[in-house]
């Protein structure tokens, strides 16, 4: 009986190492999207808490437990309240299967890609049921643009990681990584990446698709009814999926924790750190996008998505596999 | 082995109690909830026997999308204002023998495979079973691209098929919609949009020709 509790104590521990720089790295990146957002725009942004105002993301989240949690009358309960619980989760859960060096992986399951692919399709749960349970027209408009929107885009962002999985020749993340030791996959891939960072960013309902909360059409979309700490884990659930999908952006092409050269300087870096500087750089680019870019008609991102990036990707995959096939070069199983 | 005893008899539990509420529930849209919160307890159940790939194939394709669908439709037609008095009603549903008849069938079906494996245990011994050293993912691509490939495009097509009669049976032409075409927005300059023209005095010109 002691065996099994010290196995659950060192998991809890891991956890709780990974899961806490996690949770405070999504309050800092909100800080930097708001000010990198704030530079482009000749702004200075939120400068006033704390050293270059980095301790406003800390003032912002102790207001939202301040604040009451409003519950609608005629609004679904139960489900009501589930919604930012789900979100939440999913957006946390699926860091377990993230390599950060060859050693450090909470899960290494030989299905990794699939696992983040099915959590992140289930994300797509917390913001149907809140746009449902909140009993409201806006929220529901809302859910139901985004349970579109996600559907379609997470079509394409499978196909391009098909396209990925042909030249590893595993799903496992930590071999997806070890395959790009000669080159990453961003030069060979390179289309396949502009379209996996435009689908991510719908996928994650960021701007210029943040259709299902368009402010100007739909007051705040599925987020209408909530106040208090269920808005605030919406909105970290919403920026921990985003670096989520940074990460995998980072593993599938650009070549996760390895350096990008293996010589002197580049190696004694810290192989975790390599992961963090490509997903600040995924999300600094995520940043600006939101700030250059404006916002797209519901019509023309359903055509992006079916008409243009289906069609492209899937093409792409059928030419990656004649090139693997005619020169050999299948990865071995 | 306790752990995963416990573990599932906790998945188990959750998609018997999850199936029974899905018929059970009276409105609809938490009858989807609830088939989703089975969908995902099977899959757990599959993970835990040691099939990962299908497990996770189970979330992308059930969870991640067809309950999606559902979903959408239960929402938008508004179905859950129509409450499910299927144990209510006063004179009976209709819908009861049918129901029955179906999980018969079901259940007639299941017998006979579990009485196959109980009479003729080697039905279960085929190749792919056995090979305990490769991974979920490659032992169905070993047997689905080679033994079953017929059968696997045959399953593409039927799939294929369904899409493209849905799309005929939906599909109408609406009179009088205006398409956005980006290559003529694209492609057009300064002689297709403006006219430069000389207007005489006290003429004036004939515009919108």
């Amino acid at each position: 009986m002691q065996h099994y509790f010290i196995i659950l104590a060192s998991e809890i521990y891991k956890i709780l190492f990974l899961l806490i720089p996690v949770l405070v790295t999504v309050a800092m990146i909100v800080w930097l999207d708001r000010r990198v957002w704030a530079f482009v725009q000749k702004r200075r942004g939120p400068n006033v808490v704390g050293p270059f105002g980095l301790l406003q993301s800390l003032a912002d989240a102790l207001k939202y437990i301040f604040k009451e949690i409003i519950i609608p009358a005629s609004s679904n309960k139960v489900i009501f309240i589930l919604a930012p619980i789900v979100t939440m989760t999913l957006a946390l859960i699926a860091w377990a299967v993230i390599p950060f060096s060859d050693e450090f992986v909470l899960a290494d399951i030989n299905v990794g890609i699939l696992y983040i692919f099915a959590v992140s399709s289930l994300g797509v749960y917390g913001i149907i049921m809140g746009g449902w349970a909140s009993n409201s027209k806006y929220p529901f408009l809302g859910s139901i643009r985004s349970a579109a929107q996600m559907v379609s885009y997470e079509v394409s962002i499978g196909v391009i990681i098909i396209n990925v999985l042909l030249c590893v020749g595993s799903l496992n993340l930590s071999d997806i990584v070890l395959a790009q030791e000669k080159i990453w996959f961003v030069i060979p891939l390179f289309p396949m990446f502009v379209i996996f960072f435009i689908s991510a960013l719908a996928e994650t309902n960021r701007p210029p698709f943040d259709l299902p909360e368009a402010e100007a059409e739909l007051v705040a979309g599925y987020q209408t009814e909530y106040s208090g700490m269920m808005y605030a884990m919406f909105w970290l659930g919403e920026y921990a999926n985003i670096l989520l999908m940074c990460a995998l952006g980072s593993i599938l092409f650009l070549g996760g924790w390895l350096s990008p050269i293996n010589m002197y300087p580049f190696d004694i870096v810290p192989s975790p750190l390599w992961l963090i500087l490509k997903i600040l750089f995924l999300f600094i680019l995520f940043a600006l996008v939101k700030a250059i870019v404006p916002r797209y008609r519901y019509d023309q991102l359903m055509k992006l998505g079916w008409k243009i990036f289906l069609p492209f990707s899937l093409i792409w995959v059928v030419l990656t596999a004649g090139y693997l096939m005619y020169f050999d070069l299948l990865p071995m199983v | 082995m306790i752990a995963h005893a416990i573990f599932f008899y906790i998945f188990s539990f959750i998609a018997v109690i999850s199936a029974v509420m899905v018929t059970v529930s009276k409105n609809t849209v938490h009858s989807v909830f609830f088939l989703i919160l089975d969908f995902i307890s099977i899959s757990c159940l599959f993970i835990m026997i040691g099939a990962e790939f299908l497990g996770m194939i189970m979330l992308i394709v059930y969870v991640g999308a067809v309950a999606v669908l559902f979903l959408f439709v239960v929402m938008m037609l508004n179905v859950a204002h129509q409450k499910n008095t299927f144990f209510k009603s006063t004179h009976g549903s209709r819908h009861i023998p049918i129901g029955l008849l179906v999980s018969l069938i079901i259940f007639f079906e299941l017998v006979i495979v579990v009485g196959g494996w109980k009479y003729k245990p080697d039905l279960i011994n085929s190749i792919s079973l056995e090979i305990s050293e490769v991974s979920n993912t490659h032992s169905i691509g070993y047997v689905l691209y080679t033994d079953y490939i017929h059968l696997f495009q045959l399953s593409g097509m039927i799939l294929l098929v369904a899409m493209i009669g849905a799309i005929i049976l939906t599909y109408r032409k609406r009179e009088g919609l205006k398409r956005q075409s980006y290559f003529s927005q694209i492609s057009r300059e300064k002689g297709d949009g403006v006219d430069l023209v000389d207007v005489e005095k006290n003429k004036g010109v004939k515009i919108d020709v």
